[in-house]
């Protein structure tokens, strides 16, 4: 079997790339997939350690996780309706009604 | 030796399809790749023997979420948005924030070594009659130990959906 630390270096990486999208990227919806990736980066790790301890909590906290997403992927794109019918744009630099 | 083929195929089409979702232009097709993603960590999952995560990953997040999003792009206007800029300049803060994190794994990498040991555990195989049922497992624990969780994770849930209705709801 392998190492944990090539899970963990998965996860990483991962990790990593979702948070370029988010810091990288000026489309809202796309910001929001590399969330979805980011989460799916810690359920990777929760789920090497739960094989690695032979206890199923850690699956159970990826499921609570993939449950987390689903409900940010819902309100989170029902914002970006919201704002696209208001405003028409889903850049996310455009969306500056609070600064001045 | 099956498990290590398993783990670098599905492990390079994750990460390959993560770096094509973030540098595509096409949001359609950074969809396609995020899908992608999400099903060779499925690969992975089942390869840790995760079946039950498994089976949630491909239906919840390839067959739902990923369903939720095609719909969202749908909807907003695609054709303007391609012609603009599709990348922030925050390439400096994006470089800072990647290595801040490869600095902190290294830092554990190395610091791992210096523990008593062998650096880092290895997970061991387990015959194959000699694993537990997944499901069966998850089930236990997620309706003993996590039976609260669980509740407000449904309530999380109900709340998310009143409130995508509310804020996608045309305005009267």
């Amino acid at each position: 079997m392998l190492p944990i630390g090539h899970y963990l270096f998965l996860s990483l990486a991962l990790f990593i790339i979702g948070v370029l999208g988010v810091v990288t990227r000026r489309n809202v919806i796309v910001v929001l997939m590399s969330i979805e990736l980011i989460l799916n980066a810690v359920n990777i790790n929760l789920v090497a350690f739960s094989r690695l301890y032979g206890d199923v909590a850690g699956q159970v906290f990826a499921l609570f996780i993939i449950a987390d997403a689903a409900a940010e992927a819902a309100v989170g794109l029902g914002i970006i309706i919201a704002f696209f019918r208001n405003r028409e744009t889903v850049l996310a630099d455009e969306m500056d009604l609070l600064k001045w | 030796m099956l498990d290590k083929i398993l783990f670098y195929f599905f492990a390079g089409v994750a990460v390959a399809s993560a770096v094509l979702m973030v540098t595509r232009r096409n949001v359609v097709h950074s969809a396609i790749f995020l899908i992608t993603a999400l099903l060779a960590t499925a690969g992975i999952f089942l390869q840790l023997r995760a079946e039950f995560l498994f089976i949630v990953q491909i239906i919840l997040y390839v067959g739902g979420i990923m369903v939720l999003f095609i719909f969202v792009i749908m909807l907003v206007n695609l054709d303007v948005a391609l012609q603009q800029i599709q990348f922030a300049r925050q390439k400096w803060v994006a470089l800072l924030v990647a290595l801040a994190l490869a600095g902190q794994v290294g830092l554990m990498f190395w610091s791992s070594r210096k523990m008593p040991g062998q650096g880092l555990p290895v997970l061991t195989a387990a015959a194959a009659e000699h694993l537990p049922a997944n499901s069966e497992e998850v089930a236990k624990s997620l309706f003993g130990s996590y039976l609260l969780p669980f509740e407000i994770a449904s309530v999380l849930l109900l709340v998310a959906m009143i409130g995508a209705v509310v804020m996608a709801k045309k305005r009267t």
